[in-house]
């Protein structure tokens, strides 16, 4: 029978040790670039450099997605072989319902405050 | 198994002609051994929280009913001094973390109260935010932004909260028991928790406090 033939703690066995953790090199280059992508985004926004403020907020999105990214490989350790892609399949799955939901509400939600402000007469509507 | 067996069985022992579908025989699943994914899947469950709280702010966000904005509430000084205390702990507990793999009790010990006590600091700034805010009637019942700020920013401290009180259990854990295989898959799963906070914490300063003073 199979018991005979494959032994449950040998495919196992690689989960027992499987704690994921990093080295002191990968966590203090994690932190090092977290600092520094926190630092900027409060920069552009307390002095003003830009200019523009659509500028500015762009800009601020592009470093939280990416401090985003740098958290989830050096501090969470996140890579396409944890769990045997599970982990990764999880994420894949929460940010596709996640971009979902928030650009779907925030779509949906300005069009009915744009067509909703006061003044805007109902009853001519065809 | 081959398809002869299951074959044999039916037609022998119970002598009907449905096959049999479920396995008799079940491996043997080391204990933990499935933890870190479901602890994951549990995160991930928790991030759609917090999406569904972003996208509240982020519909209700401009409405202030005639009342205190975010220009007139924030502190960005303050908000990047709450920033670098959660910063602070994740990679203090980053060195617990490594101090555990390499057995040295005493030493993750140290860094998880040194851990705790920066999530303290966090929690105490925030509370002193929010009762500076709630003291010049910025409470949750003003506007509809200032509900759902409280709701994300509370919520998120709640989280803290929590995670705060769980690694003093895990440390009294440690102290009485000492790095068994338990507690260091305890302390890991403690360890994805925090570093999850950090990451929405990322999303809060940025869309919430940073955004908020571009409106």
């Amino acid at each position: 029978m199979s018991a005979n033939t494959h032994d449950p703690h040998a495919a196992h066995g690689d989960h027992d040790e499987a704690v994921p953790h990093g080295s002191l090199k990968t966590y203090l280059i994690g932190f090092g670039l977290s600092v520094v992508l926190t630092a900027i985004p409060f920069w552009l926004v307390m002095s003003g450099v830009l200019g523009s403020t659509l500028g500015t907020a762009i800009a601020i999105m592009a470093f939280a997605a990416v401090q985003i990214v740098v958290h989830m490989i050096f501090f969470l350790h996140m890579n396409f072989r944890a769990e045997g892609g599970w982990s990764m399949t999880a994420l894949a799955f929460t940010v596709i319902i996640v971009v979902i939901m928030l650009s779907g509400s925030l779509w949906v939600m300005y069009h009915l405050n744009t067509n909703m402000m006061p003044g805007h007469n109902m009853s001519q509507m065809p | 198994m081959t398809s002869a067996t299951t074959a044999d069985i039916t037609d022998t022992t119970t002598g009907s002609d449905l096959p049999l579908f479920y396995q008799l025989e079940e491996h043997d699943h080391p204990e933990g051994h499935s933890t870190a994914l479901g602890f994951w899947i549990y995160l991930m469950s928790d991030c759609l929280i917090f999406a569904v709280l972003f996208a509240v702010f982020g519909v209700l966000g401009g409405n202030y009913a005639a009342g205190p904005g975010p220009r007139d509430l924030f502190d960005l000084n303050l908000v990047a001094l709450n920033t670098s205390m959660l910063l602070l702990s994740s990679i203090t507990y980053g060195f617990a973390m490594l101090a555990m793999v390499k057995g040295k009790v005493s030493h993750t010990q140290i860094w998880l109260a040194v851990t705790g006590l920066f999530g303290l600091a966090f929690l105490s700034i925030e509370i002193h935010e929010f009762s500076g805010m709630i003291a010049e009637g910025a409470t949750p019942q003003r506007s509809a932004f200032l509900s759902s700020f409280f709701t994300l920013v509370g919520t998120h401290g709640l989280h803290v909260t929590f995670g705060t009180v769980w690694l003093v259990t895990l440390m009294v854990q440690v102290w009485r028991h000492g790095l068994i295989v338990a507690n260091r898959r305890r302390l890991m799963c403690l360890s994805m928790f925090w570093h999850f906070l950090d990451v929405v914490w990322i999303g809060v300063f940025t869309f919430v406090y940073l955004m908020g003073m571009l409106r």
